[in-house]
C-alpha cells in the first residue's frame, strides 16, 4: 500500500466483513512525531488461534484466496517505521487494531487521504454500519460521527443521497485539513 | 467550518427531490467495485471516487455503487461489475478513473458496454 489511509480502508473492510455496527478510527500525531492509529469495531471478533495467526501473512478464513495479506502488510510497514501493529480481539467482543509508527523515520508511509478513505466507506455502505473518527495533532482535534448526521437528517434520508454525500465529503476534508494540513500529507 | 445545523437545509432539499423522484429503484443499475486488499492496492479507491463523481455530475439517480470482497483474480484488479436491472452482468478489469468515466458514459448512459475493457476481451487476448 502506498499510504496509511489505504491500509485503513483495507483494514476497515475486515470490520465490515465481521458484521460491525460501528467502526471507530482514531488517528493521533503526537508532539514527538509518533503516529498512533486505532481502528476498532464491534464485529464478530476472532478466537485466540486465528488472532495469533492473523499478523502472519498466512492467515485468512476466506475460501477464494488462501493468503490474507492486509494485517501482515500493515504490520510490516509499521515495523519498518520503528513501530508495530497489535491486534486485540475476542469472539463476540469486537476487534481493535493498533498501529504505531514514527513519522520522522524515513521509511514511514505518508498518512495519505484519510477523508477519501472514510468517504469511500460511507458511500459504499450508506445504511450500515456507523463510522466515527477522532483526529488529533498538536494543531487540534476533530470528531466525526455518522450517528450524529443520521440523527440530524431524520428518517427517510440515507447517507447515500448526493446532497448528504457532498456535505460529508467536505466535512471530512475540512477536518483533515484542520488537524493534519501542512504537517502531514 | 461545516456544522450539523447545515443538515436541516440539506434535509429539506433532499426530501423535496426524493418526492419528485419516481421510486423505481427496480430498474436501476448497480456498479459493484472489488474492495479487497489487492483491489485497494491496485487503485480501487480513486476508481470508486470517479464513478461517484461521474454519477453525481450527470444526475444519474438510478445508479448505485456498492462493494464486494476478493474474488480471487488479483492481477486483474481493480475489477468492477456493472449489473443491469434484468440481472445481466458485465465485468470490467484493470479499471482506472478514466475508464470508469467512460464506462458511465458509454455503458450506463448510452447502453453500449465498453467491450475493450471487459474480462472477456482480456481473456481472449491472454
Ligand atoms: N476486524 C476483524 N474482525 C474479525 N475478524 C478479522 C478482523 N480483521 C481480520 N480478521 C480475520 O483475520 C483474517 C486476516 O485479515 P487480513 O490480514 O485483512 O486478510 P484478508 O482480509 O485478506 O483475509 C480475516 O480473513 C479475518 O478472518
Ligand atoms: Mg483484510
Amino acid at each position: 500500500m502506498r499510504d496509511w489511509s489505504l491500509h485503513l480502508l483495507d483494514l476497515a473492510e475486515n470490520s465490515l466483513r465481521a458484521g460491525a455496527g460501528l467502526v471507530s478510527l482514531g488517528v493521533s500525531l503526537e508532539e514527538d512525531g509518533r503516529l498512533i492509529i486505532t481502528l476498532s469495531d464491534d464485529g464478530c471478533g476472532m478466537g485466540p488461534e486465528l488472532l495469533r495467526a492473523v499478523t502472519s501473512p498466512f492467515a485468512t478464513t476466506r475460501s477464494t484466496r488462501k493468503v490474507g495479506m492486509g494485517l501482515a502488510l500493515a504490520g510490516q510497514n509499521a515495523e519498518r517505521a520503528g513501530g508495530g501493529l497489535h491486534v486485540s480481539s475476542a469472539p463476540g467482543r469486537g476487534t481493535t487494531v493498533e498501529i504505531e509508527a514514527d513519522t520522522r523515520n524515513i521509511d514511514c508511509l505518508p498518512l495519505g487521504d484519510l477523508a477519501q478513505t472514510f468517504f469511500s466507506l460511507i458511500c459504499l455502505n450508506p445504511l450500515r454500519p456507523d463510522f466515527e473518527w477522532r483526529l488529533r495533532s498538536p494543531r487540534g482535534e476533530e470528531h466525526f460521527d455518522t450517528r450524529e448526521i443520521r440523527q440530524a437528517l431524520g428518517e427517510g434520508i440515507s447517507l447515500g443521497e448526493p446532497e448528504v454525500r457532498e456535505y460529508i465529503c467536505s466535512l471530512l476534508t475540512e477536518q483533515c485539513e484542520t488537524v493534519f494540513g501542512g504537517i502531514m500529507q | 467550518m461545516k456544522s450539523l445545523s447545515e443538515l436541516e437545509a440539506i434535509r429539506q432539499k433532499t426530501l423535496e427531490r426524493i418526492a419528485l423522484r419516481k421510486e423505481d429503484r427496480d430498474d436501476g443499475v448497480r456498479i459493484v467495485i472489488g474492495m479487497a486488499t489487492c483491489g485497494i492496492a491496485a487503485g480501487a479507491r480513486p476508481v470508486m471516487a470517479a464513478f461517484m463523481d461521474e454519477i453525481d455530475r450527470r444526475h444519474l439517480r438510478n445508479v448505485t455503487v456498492t462493494q464486494t470482497g476478493c474474488i480471487g483474480m488479483c492481477r486483474l484488479e481493480p475489477m468492477v461489475d456493472v449489473i443491469a436491472a434484468d440481472g445481466s452482468k458485465v465485468t470490467y478489469v484493470k479499471v482506472n478513473p478514466e475508464k470508469a468515466r467512460m464506462i458511465v458514459a458509454d455503458h450506463i448512459v448510452n447502453g453500449h458496454p465498453v467491450t475493450e475493457y471487459t474480462i472477456g476481451n482480456y481473456a481472449d487476448q491472454a
